[in-house]
């Protein structure tokens, strides 16, 4: 065979690629990175039982928004939910599909997972600034057993606009009034103290890398690269280690019907063993839609992926959360 | 009636250099286009702030309070300990290989050194968040601070706990990248100095110092002058390495081993989460500075050159 010959099968085979993509009704989003693993696996699944193609850029919460906005997706994904009254200006609707929650990570001498405690009120101290020593009275006193060092405190942030940020920020602003008036919550804020990492992977670095260092990452990026994470002590008084059993927790306490547009953040909820920064993520669509035949799409594909999860559920834990129908088909009309 | 094969030869020649002049001009369009549309963007930032915007430190998404003060110094002070670092070492390459070294190891030094200017800048970033942040905190900023920071006034530079991430690890880092551009341009323009100029120098006696000193020197000073611009040039823009290696905090601190952040770097970091306009069209006046900052040390630079000529001239 010639090298043309190649060449030309090459042509022929990319050309019929293209062709079977363009033939079914392929749905876009754009959005969140934190769910963007799991997306991508429904994604690969639901393509292989039906045909039909779903991509997601993982583009940012705040990126979700904003493509949503200049409808150039058919939805987006934000990790901050947005509340009902900006909702309503621009037509949206918003649903939850993903739970998980920020784990506040430590590098310190001697420390591993789930040692150190920690409650809200000195997590915030620590993000202000206030406390700066490893053996503050505050710490110490939490944490009797531990020998904690005469170090300094090195505190890590995201540098970018993050929804994670959001969770964390929105934790603190419920635990310290001092913090919900000199900095406040969103997906970025003026952090009054520490070091900014990129993403969550930015973060996780900074933290291995500098002694003395305390950060908060997604769950999964704290399990995955093995970090002493910290317990904290929830609304109900107890100190939980994060897991997918405290997340559960949390979202269990959530009461999602009494609240409008499912405006939610799940920080700080009641529970034995709620996780106190858990937080959801949520898809973005329009209630009114110019081409119906894709919401529709995208609707039965987010309900296939909350029937899948129920019953794989329902296999391992009885009685934990859940959504019964996928609530906002009823609100999207043509 | 003219010759047809001549004619089409003339034909060839109009559209040759209407298609030239076509991409000289498309340069300046696109330079203007993009001058617009950077003021464009940041004209509601420019409303709300004013001047104010240049000197204050306040970087608030929240209240959408937004200063320029924090990347503008972190951008000039990266910059210039990268020049303050790379200089020196580029122009010891440089003479090293013109110079001193001897012929067969002339081409594998330079060589390396073309090399290096090659490196992605997200090597660097990695390299240096990687090996050279934790040998910082470990060693070298440690012993900055137990002697450069005991002495007084210039002490403060270097206080701080030592972390590794920081101002003075970005521009170590920088220097490092602008070596490779310096020490080459800087060898190609001494290796243009007539050979007969030095040979007379060193015949009547004078040591290679003082041939670099009076000879080399002066005779490249236009070329050597361009080359550090170039350094500069990058170092002002360099985003990735920076990114991961500055800390990214808008606060502002005496010491350069705090953290810190540059224009470049916040760009990077924050231009695809910004929600809002107010906080967009900040964003964009920061790229709008930074092409103020960059245009205005090339003007400088120019001016320089142009001094220097007028001395040359009186001189002889």
């Amino acid at each position: 065979m010639t090298l043309k010959h190649v060449f030309a099968n090459v042509l022929v085979v990319a050309l019929a690629l293209l062709a079977s993509a363009a033939s079914a009704v392929d749905i876009t989003g754009a959005g969140a990175t934190f769910p963007y693993p799991i997306y991508a696996k429904w994604a690969e699944a639901y393509k292989a039982k039906t045909g039909v193609g779903m991509n997601y850029q993982s583009i940012g919460s705040g990126g979700g928004i904003k493509q949503i906005q200049n409808k150039t997706v058919d939805f987006g994904a934000s990790d901050m939910p947005l509340k009902p009254e900006d909702l309503d200006k621009d037509g949206l609707l918003q649903f939850p599909t993903v739970i998980g929650g920020d784990v506040p990570v430590v590098n310190l001498e001697g420390v591993t997972a789930g040692q150190l405690k920690l409650t809200g009120p000195v997590l915030a101290d620590i993000y202000l600034g206030k406390i700066v020593k490893w053996n503050d009275p505050a710490i110490v006193k939490l944490n009797p057993t531990l020998k904690l060092p005469d170090s300094e405190i090195t505190v890590v942030h995201r540098s970018d606009g993050s929804g994670t940020t959001f969770i964390w920020v929105n934790y603190l602003s419920k635990m310290s009034p001092e913090w919900k008036q000199k900095v406040g919550e969103g997906t970025a804020v003026a952090w009054p103290t520490g070091v900014g990492g990129k993403g969550n992977e930015g973060v996780a670095s900074y933290v291995q890398r500098v002694k003395g260092s305390i950060g908060y990452v997604e769950y999964a990026y704290a399990l995955q690269n093995k970090m002493a994470s910290v317990q904290l002590q929830n609304r109900d008084g107890n100190f939980v280690t994060p897991s997918a059993e405290t997340f559960k927790a949390a979202a269990a306490g959530a009461d999602w019907s009494k609240v409008p547009g499912y405006y939610l953040v799940l920080t700080d909820q009641p529970g034995k063993n709620a996780w106190p920064v858990s937080g959801a993520t949520f898809i973005l669509m329009y209630k009114s839609q110019p081409k119906p035949e894709k919401a529709r799409e995208v609707l039965k594909f987010f309900d296939w992926a909350y029937f899948r999860m129920r019953s794989r559920d329902r296999s391992r834990t009885p009685g934990s959360p859940r959504l019964k129908t996928l609530p906002a088909s009823r609100s999207i009309r043509p | 009636m003219p010759d047809p094969k001549h004619s089409g030869a003339l034909l060839q020649d109009v559209v040759f250099r209407w298609i030239a002049r076509a991409f000289a001009f498309l340069v300046l369009a696109i330079l203007l286009a993009i001058i617009v549309s950077l003021i464009y963007g940041s004209l509601p930032a420019m409303q709300r702030f004013g001047f104010g915007f240049l000197v204050d430190s306040e970087w608030n998404p929240v209240t959408e309070k937004f200063g320029a003060l924090v990347p503008i110094v972190g951008t000039l002070v990266t910059s210039t300990i990268a020049l303050v670092i790379g200089v020196p070492v580029s122009f010891g390459i440089a003479l090293f290989l013109t110079e001193l070294s001897p012929p067969w190891l002339k081409r594998p030094l330079g060589t390396a050194i073309e090399l290096l200017a090659a490196i992605p800048s997200i090597i660097y970033g990695m390299w240096g968040l990687f090996v050279l942040a934790p040998l910082f905190a470990d060693h070298v900023q440690p012993w900055l601070i137990h002697t450069i920071g005991a002495a007084p006034i210039i002490g403060a530079l270097f206080k701080l706990p030592p972390q590794g991430i920081g101002v003075f690890t970005a521009g170590f880092v920088l220097a490092i990248m602008v070596i490779p551009f310096i020490a080459s341009v800087v060898r190609d323009v001494f290796e243009v100095v007539p050979p007969v100029l030095k040979e007379s120098a060193y015949g009547i006696g004078c040591t290679t110092w003082e041939v670099v000193r009076n000879i080399v020197l002066p005779y490249t000073r236009v070329g050597v002058i361009g080359a550090i611009m170039l350094g500069l040039g990058r170092a002002l823009g360099e985003t990735m390495a920076v990114t991961f290696l500055i800390g990214n905090a808008h606060q502002l601190s005496a010491s350069i081993l705090a953290p810190g952040n540059s224009i470049a770097s916040a760009l990077a970091n924050e231009f695809t989460e910004a929600v809002g306009d107010v906080y967009t069209s900040a964003l964009i006046q920061l790229g709008l500075i930074l092409f103020v900052i960059t245009f205005v040390v090339l003007a400088l630079a120019k001016l320089l050159l142009l001094q220097l000529a007028k001395g040359e001239g009186r001189r002889t």
